[in-house]
Formats: structure tokens, sequence, C-alpha cells
């Protein structure tokens, strides 16, 4: 009874198998596999000649589809031109990792662990200068780059923030509307789909941070949430597969 | 797709993640055509499919420097521009859709009772693979023409292995009632 509730469930699998064998996808031990039941098996055979046909019609069906225009490529080269130096961080950091590696490799592992020693001395050094000025400045909301004015109070010139873009956003609602509100991709996208967006300004960070988050909340169906960068960014909706949010 | 393309395909996406807008031309020149009737065939309006295709190309632009290699490069594209496309058929109202989606896939050949007739089993077979539902259509795209693994329809559709083989089995179910509703008789299942 096992036996033939075996080959039955053997025979189904296969079965379910017939649409990768006809394509030639299956790996050589399933192709094998099904190869033996065909040759054993002539209804099966026969199922196996109908998927045949199914296939051969949806590569005529596809083929017959036609191809799209010039303008695809078009469009495409002009986001990329539109996006400029949308820096490859990652690469380089990747080619520095590589080069770092190999710079250290050629030293011997006592004079690399004396350099070690006077690194970390060096860092717990610095992290004492750097704490130090911050616990002096207070928080300035991602500003880029900021220019005290003739009455000693602090401008700025741009300002950072992070975006998650909406979804249904096309590339051309984003790229339109970062070019209405002086905005471009600096970093991006981290995550699933978080962006660094660089506004240019001109004014007092807390105004002008106030005014950009209040723009960004009138266009919900663009911008789905905002982040000043010294904020952590919330995860973006998940759905996009390896990432993309852009649409 | 042959093994010497998918390692050049590789080869392409990290020149790409270099910035080398010549590898992402060869790229796009290499694979436009069948993201687009993919693409076509879920949203089923060309100029849409068109748009659509030139985002998924610049996903693959900014995204190539964290492309791990674990999929093949075509795989990982066809889930992007499928992603692309639910969104954008999310974004449309259903009666949109439904009319230039009927407009766009409409076949100009006889409808399954004609061209059964005229005993073109052929057409008639490719009438009922547009009747599908999209579900069905997608899976039946992906392994026929598309010619994806288990594994890689699993990774694109975001569904179980075994859930892409009972899928598949169901659609060529559907297909066969379809055709038998046409007048084919296929004697399965």
């Amino acid at each position: 009874m096992t036996t033939i509730s075996g080959k039955a469930d053997d025979r189904e699998e296969i079965e379910y198998l017939l649409p990768w064998h006809a394509a030639g996808t299956l790996s050589r031990r399933d192709a094998e596999r099904v190869e033996r039941a065909l040759a054993s098996d002539q209804e099966l055979a026969r199922r196996f000649e109908l998927v045949r046909e199914e296939l051969a019609e949806t590569i005529h069906l596809n083929e017959s589809l036609g191809a799209p225009s010039s303008q695809a490529l078009e469009k495409l080269f002009a986001a990329i031109d539109a996006e400029g130096a949308t820096v490859r961080k990652p690469s380089f950091a990747f080619d520095l990792r590589t080069r770092m590696s190999e710079f250290f490799a050629a030293f011997a592992p006592r004079t690399l662990a004396y350099a070690g020693a006077a690194a970390a001395l060096v860092i717990l050094l610095q992290a004492g200068v750097i704490g130090s000025m911050l616990l002096k400045n207070e928080t300035n909301y991602g500003v880029a780059s900021v220019n005290p004015d003739k009455q000693g109070q602090a401008k700025v010139d741009s300002i950072d923030l992070y975006i998650n873009f909406a979804p249904q956003a096309t590339t051309d609602e984003v790229s339109k509307f970062l070019r209405e509100h002086g905005g471009r991709i600096v970093e991006g996208p981290r995550g699933l789909a978080t962006y660094t967006v660089r506004f240019a300004v001109t004014g007092v960070p807390k105004q002008e941070l106030a005014r950009l988050l209040k723009e960004m909340q009138e266009n919900r169906n663009i911008v789905g949430s905002e982040f000043p960068v010294d904020t952590p960014p919330a995860p973006a909706a998940p759905a996009a597969p390896a990432g993309p949010s852009l649409k | 797709m042959s093994a010497n393309q998918a390692t050049s395909d590789e080869v392409l996406i990290g020149r790409i993640a270099k910035g080398d807008r010549l590898a992402m031309q060869v790229l796009f020149a290499r694979h436009h055509v069948r993201v687009y009737r993919f693409v076509l065939r879920l949203v089923g309006n060309p100029s849409v499919a068109e748009d659509l295709i030139s985002d998924v190309f610049l996903d693959v632009w900014r995204q190539a420097d964290r492309f791990e290699g674990r999929s093949a490069v075509s795989t990982w594209m066809l889930a992007i521009a499928r992603f692309k496309a639910l969104s954008a058929l999310r974004k449309r109202p259903d009666e949109e859709l439904d009319e230039e989606t009927a407009e766009a896939i409409e076949d100009t050949s006889d409808n399954p009772e004609v061209a059964l007739e005229k005993k073109d089993k052929s057409a008639v077979l490719r009438q009922c693979l547009q009747k599908l539902s999209p579900e069905h259509r997608e899976i039946i795209d992906l392994v026929y023409y598309h010619e994806k693994s288990v594994e890689e329809v699993a990774e694109i559709v975001k569904i179980p292995e075994n859930t892409v083989k009972t899928r598949m089995f169901y659609a060529r179910k559907k297909l066969a009632e379809l055709l038998q509703a046409a007048g084919v008789e296929r004697g399965w299942p």
C-alpha cells in the first residue's frame, strides 16, 4: 500500500516538473528522473507532448508582442544624467578595502601590532576631541553648510533629509519634485528605499527645516516619509525586491 | 540563457556599479525586449510598459553596487520589473486598466471558436493563454518564455518553491479548461 501511494506521489511530482523539463531548466538529476519516467509511462509521455505545445505557443505569443521604442533607452539615460554624480560609494569602498588589505599584508606582524597600538591611541584622543565638540554645539539638523550672517545668526545654504519616496511615485514625478524644491539625491538608497536628499536653502536652519518638512508633508503622493539626517531613518514600506523604491 | 551570458551579465553589473554607461547600454540592449514583454503581459499597456522598463533599468543602475550575484542578473531584473508593474497596476483604476489591457493584448487573430472552425489549434491555444488570470499568465511566461527554474520563479514571484510547482500545475489545468470550453479536448486533466 505504501509503495503504491509512494509511486503515485512520485508520478505527481514528476508531472509537476514537466514544464521545466520541456523548457530545459531542470537540474541534471531531475531531468534524468523525468526522462526515466517518460520512457516507462506512456500517459505521462502524452501529457509531456501537451506541455511542449503550450511551451511553443507561449513563445510564439510573447514573440508577437513587439519591442519598445528607442525612447525607452533615451529616457533611461536622461534619468541617469539627471542623477548626475549620484556617487557609487560602495564600489569605491570595496576598492579601498581591497587596497587596504593589500597594503597591510605587506607588513610584518610585529610592525602591524605596534602600528595598531598607536592607531588605537590616536582614535581615543580623537574621540575625546569630537565628544567635547559635540557637547559644545547643539544639533543642526543635518545642515550641510553653515555661514554666519552679519548679525552673527547662523544661516545655511543646504539641508539634508532622509527621504522614503512614495511607492507609487514615478521617476518623472520625483525628478520634477526635486527640481521644484531645489533638491538633489546625494546618497542612497539605503536599506530598502531611503535616500539622502540635499535641499538648497537660504536662511536660519530651524526655520528652513520646518519649511522643508511642511513641503514634504504637502506632497505625500511623492514623499512617503522624511527625517532630518540626525534621526535614524525608519524602514521603508516592504515591497521592493532587491530594494527598488523609486519608480 | 547560456552560462557564458550569465557570467558576462555579472561582469556588466560590476562595471555598471563603477558608473560605466557603456556597460549599462550593453545590458539594456541584451535584456530590454524580454523585460518589456514581461511587463507588458502584466500591465497590458505598451506605453506604460515602456515607461516601466526605463524605471527598471534605472534601478539596476542605482543598485548595481549592491547586486550580490546570488541569482542571475535576468532574474534580479525580472523581480524588479514585477515590483514596478504591480505598483503601476495598483496606481491605476480597474476600469481603465481592463479597457487598456484588452486593447493592448487583443489578438488580431480569430477568437477561439472561429479559430477552431478553421482548425487552427495553435491559435486557439494562444487565445486561451491570453485569457488566463494575471497570476497564471505570469507563471506560464516565466517558465516557458523566460526559461526560469523553479527556484528562480520562487525568487521573482516571492512564493515558496512548492507553491511555484502547484501554481504552474493549476495554471495549466485552467488553460486546459479554457481550451475545452473552446472545443479543444486534450484528454487532460
